[in-house]
């Protein structure tokens, strides 16, 4: 068994709004190895992206825990906490807002470096460790001077990777790290980050709601509806044998690429409901096609139904007990 | 009465800006039959969207300009069209549905108003008829009538797209042009409108023409596919011919850039380098500089139309035997 | 590295070298482009330099203040390019002496302005919640009183004189700059770039400095151009009734509250100054408008 490096408790994150209180993120629990990657994947506003987030402590978990290598960050303080981003780091969706427009190519790229002391400013050293890793990342020497708006969106998001590896993290939230590219790119740059985890023993969160992209590049996939993860299993046995309504119909929707494959489609009735102080029982319980009286009444715990897969659902547990 | 509804011919739209001109459209051809739905497909800049607008004569001028070529509507040359008898066909021969359902309703008006707007300009009934339809329309898009006093904010994404698709339904068009009419809708909501759309075209045999860089969407809602890169349709076959024997390079490309969910790849075939500089494109054949197999005449030697099979063309010097490919293709 | 990551060393690449621009020269070469802008920004050099060189020009004791009675309400002539005002002086001296005053006070004002209101609207901005609540309500309340009549109750409570001036029409102007700036911090905050640095571990003081002010500018150079005429306008409007620059230091409006009493017999003496006025004021409009136009994101190809 390879050594966990992450483990979350009961993760909640709410936001107040006028309307009430938001259940972004709603009691997460999940542990990951070193160097796997785990795909979280849902729908928008299901908050995959919070919960990335809130593990990188850029926003403050409203309850629960976060154990990185065994030490518990939720309690650390500031200080303890920059230290600590030099092991934990992100990548953004977005290419273009993620990148402040008014700074180069190296200076977007050795800030990290400056700020954690890494090498000293505006030294020969600092402009190797900058080229190094923009080699590393496939930029070209010569766009070290460039900005980033005379760039594109793939060659922006390798500014974005560089960065994020300049203070050699262990660690790495992905946060749609391929949404806003377009295909050919989109290829490009999944290749990238599967060549930098195997060089550099990397361990990815991998946030999307592309469900083919994390298929491709995840171990473990846990899908996330309305602030909870309702299924979470190896990428294959869940494609296999996904068990939960809702992840059989999310991968029933995606329209693949092939003209052989008819699948039958799961088509779900009604959108997603309103995270803002939700009614107790099962979140999907409102869309789901085999809902019973018990999924409006109680909340279904995430649990282990054998070969690592984990699925809440009232319908599978009574499947089980029959 | 011809048996194509639209015939593009030898189209050329460039946008002029201060960054020199941008060749969006470069000689396009396309053919598309009365209730066919073509699927045109390709990344950022290949030119989908420019030649959808110059379908409608909806290239912002400046900076955009139609240079030459010819769109049969029906027979007509739309580009030989007034304003005003061009502004009787939008929304009413030809509508067109946006990629954001956010920001193409007005937030100010019902949903009502805006389905019976179009109505009650293109088919001269009385606002009391229009609305009669206009509910009609919600209902077969799936919204009750009642909803037709809402606002859009109060409707969900989409919600809101099936109201785009009512107001673009709304005069029965013969041809709906939709550009990436579910990007920015969840997958589950996305097959919920990708099944409505294809039920109503069934039910009103609306030819369509659908702009998108998802080839699963192309594979389930197409009867034709157009491929295209810097402007050119390089690739136009039958969705068969397409998905069982892609020929371009490109296309190839492309198929090899998605993540499969039913092979197990270690590592993605991406194709190398980017979409090239509209403002300067490459000479020869456009795709040359980031093509596995482009030999030097591919810099120099445009290629031309060479029919495969029928209904299946290809722009690319293998096929026209000038070349051979470094591998079986 | 492993072979088959694509790296774009291989790829033919468009000549994107040799437009290595950064943001902001990208807007000098749009506002280059904007003949309007440019006639303005002219203009300014001119008047700047005109203010600069005054001394030189004209002396300040001899022309500008000495009075010389037996020359009083002269014509434009060779001598007196723009004629004499009623106690003989020279009037295009006293125009470019008081240019020096009303670009001073415009400038500095507007500095006391963008630096106060500015540091407060970035706080608010940044910070938001109570201390945001705390500052632009505070803000509210000084922008219910009519910029010029506080202005004028500092002025009268401190005395009139230079300082005093720009002091008072400094902070008359500070909630409006708070505003700017807080709405424009409030839209760059939201941007990724500000996680991404924070996550890179960056103190709360290098995102204001290094990512969020050099990205909230925009709006407040082109406010801080167009408040310069306002200062100007408010500094003439001032001394035109007497609350500005003492006397004999000559300053644009007191100079037209002067002349006002030989409207008809000589003109000139309120028309050269006006026109002073209006010229500087069309001018840092155009510039102002000009710099909107070239700052806009939303004009960006």
């Amino acid at each position: 068994m390879a050594e966990s490096i992450l483990k979350v408790k009961g993760i909640k994150k709410y936001f107040s709004t006028p309307k009430g209180m938001l259940h972004a993120v709603d009691g997460v629990d999940f542990e990951m190895e070193k160097g796997e990657t785990l795909g979280l994947v849902g729908e928008s506003g299901c908050g995959k992206s919070t919960i990335g987030r809130v593990i990188l402590r850029l926003l403050e978990p409203t309850e629960g825990e976060i154990y990185f290598e065994d030490k518990n960050i939720s309690q650390l303080n500031k200080k303890e906490m920059i230290k600590l981003r030099r092991d934990m780091q992100i990548i953004f969706q977005d290419p273009f807002s993620s990148l402040n427009p008014r700074l180069s190519v190296s200076e977007i790229i050795a800030e990290p470096l400056i700020i954690h002391n890494i090498v000293k400013k505006k030294n020969s050293e600092l402009e190797k460790e900058v080229l190094r890793l923009m080699d590393l990342v496939g930029l070209a020497k010569r766009l070290v001077n460039a900005y980033p708006h005379e760039l594109d969106g793939g060659r922006r998001q390798r500014i974005g990777i560089a960065r994020a590896l300049a203070l050699r993290p262990k660690f790495i939230v992905a946060d749609e790290p391929v949404s806003a590219l377009d295909v050919s790119i989109q290829a490009q740059i999944l290749n990238l980050l599967q060549d930098l985890q195997e060089e550099l023993g990397l361990t990815y969160l991998f946030i999307t709601h592309d469900l083919s992209v994390v298929k491709h590049i995840s171990d473990n996939i846990a899908v996330m509806y309305l602030g909870k993860l309702v299924e979470k299993a190896p990428a294959d046995e869940l494609f296999r044998n996904s068990l939960h309504p809702y992840t059989q119909a999310l991968l029933s929707a995606i329209p693949v690429p092939s003209i052989k494959s008819k699948r039958e489609r799961i088509i779900l009735k009604g959108e997603i409901t309103s995270p803002i102080d939700p009614k107790p029982g099962c979140r999907f319980a409102a869309r789901c096609n085999y809902a019973m009286d018990r999924c409006f009444k109680e909340d279904p715990e995430l649990t282990e139904v054998g070969n690592n897969h984990l699925v809440a659902c009232f319908l599978v547990e009574e499947k089980a007990n029959n | 009465m011809s048996d194509n509804i639209l015939e593009i011919k030898d189209l050329v739209v460039h946008y002029i800006t201060d960054e020199g001109v941008v060749e969006a459209v470069n000689g396009l051809n396309m053919t598309l039959k009365r209730g066919e739905t073509l699927g045109l497909v390709g990344e950022t800049g290949a030119g989908k969207t420019t030649t959808a607008l110059s379908i409608l004569r909806l290239v912002p001028n400046p900076p955009g300009k139609i240079i030459s070529g010819e769109i049969h509507f029906d027979g007509e040359n739309l580009l030989e069209l007034s304003e005003e008898e061009m502004r009787s066909i939008r929304g009413n021969k030809i509508s067109m549905i946006f990629q954001d359902p956010m920001t193409s309703l007005n937030p100010v008006m019902t949903v009502g108003e805006q389905i019976a707007e179009g109505i009650e300009i293109h088919q001269g009934l009385s606002t009391d008829e229009a609305m009669e339809k206009a509910h009609e329309m919600l209902e077969l898009v799936g919204i009750p009538r009642e909803r037709a006093i809402d606002y859009p904010h109060q409707f969900s994404g989409g919600m809101k797209q099936r109201v785009v698709i009512a107001i673009a339904l709304a005069c029965n068009p013969s041809l709906l042009i939709a550009d990436e009419p579910t990007t920015a809708l969840d997958v589950t909501i996305q097959a919920q409108v990708l099944e409505l759309m294809r039920n109503l075209r069934e039910e009103f045999n609306t030819a369509m023409i659908l702009i998108t860089h998802d080839l699963g969407i192309v594979a389930e809602t197409c009867d034709k596919v157009a491929v295209m890169y810097a402007g050119e349709v390089i690739e136009y076959a039958t969705l068969e011919q397409l998905f069982e024997n892609p020929k371009h390079p490109y296309t190839i490309g492309l198929f090899g850039s998605i993540p499969s969910l039913e092979h197990d790849v270690e590592r993605l075939k991406p194709i190398k380098g980017l979409m090239p500089d509209p403002t300067n494109l490459p000479s020869g054949c456009p795709f040359h500089p980031r093509c596995s197999h482009a030999q030097d005449i591919c810099k120099e030697r445009k290629p031309i139309v060479t029919n495969i099979e029928e209904g299946h063309m290809v722009k690319c010097l293998i096929y026209e035997g000038v070349i051979e490919a470094k591998e079986v293709l | 590295m492993s072979s088959s990551v694509t790296t774009e060393k291989d790829t033919n690449l468009k000549s994107q070298a040799g437009k290595k621009r950064s943001q902001w020269g990208e807007v000098w070469r749009r506002l280059k482009k904007n003949h309007m802008a440019m006639i303005g920004l002219i203009i300014m050099i001119i008047l700047i330099l005109l203010a600069v060189f005054a001394n030189q020009i004209a002396d300040y004791e001899e022309v500008a203040i000495k009075q010389n009675t037996a020359n009083r309400l002269q014509g434009p002539s060779r001598e007196n390019w723009l004629g004499t005002d009623n106690f003989g002086r020279d009037i295009f001296a006293r125009i470019i002496h008081g240019g020096r005053i009303s670009l001073m006070v415009g400038v500095v004002a507007v500095g006391i302005a963008v630096l106060i209101g500015g540091t407060l609207g970035a706080i608010a901005g940044f910070y938001g919640g109570r201390v945001d609540n705390l500052i632009m309500r505070a803000m509210d309340i000084f922008l219910a009183i009519p910029s010029i009549l506080l202005a004028i109750a500092i002025v009268t409570a401190l005395g009139a004189n230079l300082f005093n001036l720009m002091l008072a029409i400094g902070i008359s102007s500070i909630p409006g700059y708070a505003r700017i700036v807080r709405a424009s911090v409030l839209t760059v905050k939201d941007q990724e770039f500000i996680e991404a640095a924070r996550a890179i571990g960056a103190s709360d003081f290098r995102i204001i400095t290094k990512h969020i002010i050099p990205n909230a500018l925009a709006p407040v150079i082109v406010q801080g151009t167009l408040g310069v005429a306002t200062a100007i306008l408010s500094t003439a409007g001032l001394s035109f009734i007497g609350l500005g620059v003492p006397k004999p230091r000559p300053e644009w409006g007191s100079m037209l509250s002067d002349g006002r009493t030989y409207l008809w017999e000589a003109s000139h003496i309120t028309t050269f100054p006006g026109l002073a006025i209006v010229i500087t004021i069309l001018a840092l409009n155009l510039l102002g408008d000009g710099l909107r136009d070239a700052l806009d994101p939303r004009l960006k190809q």
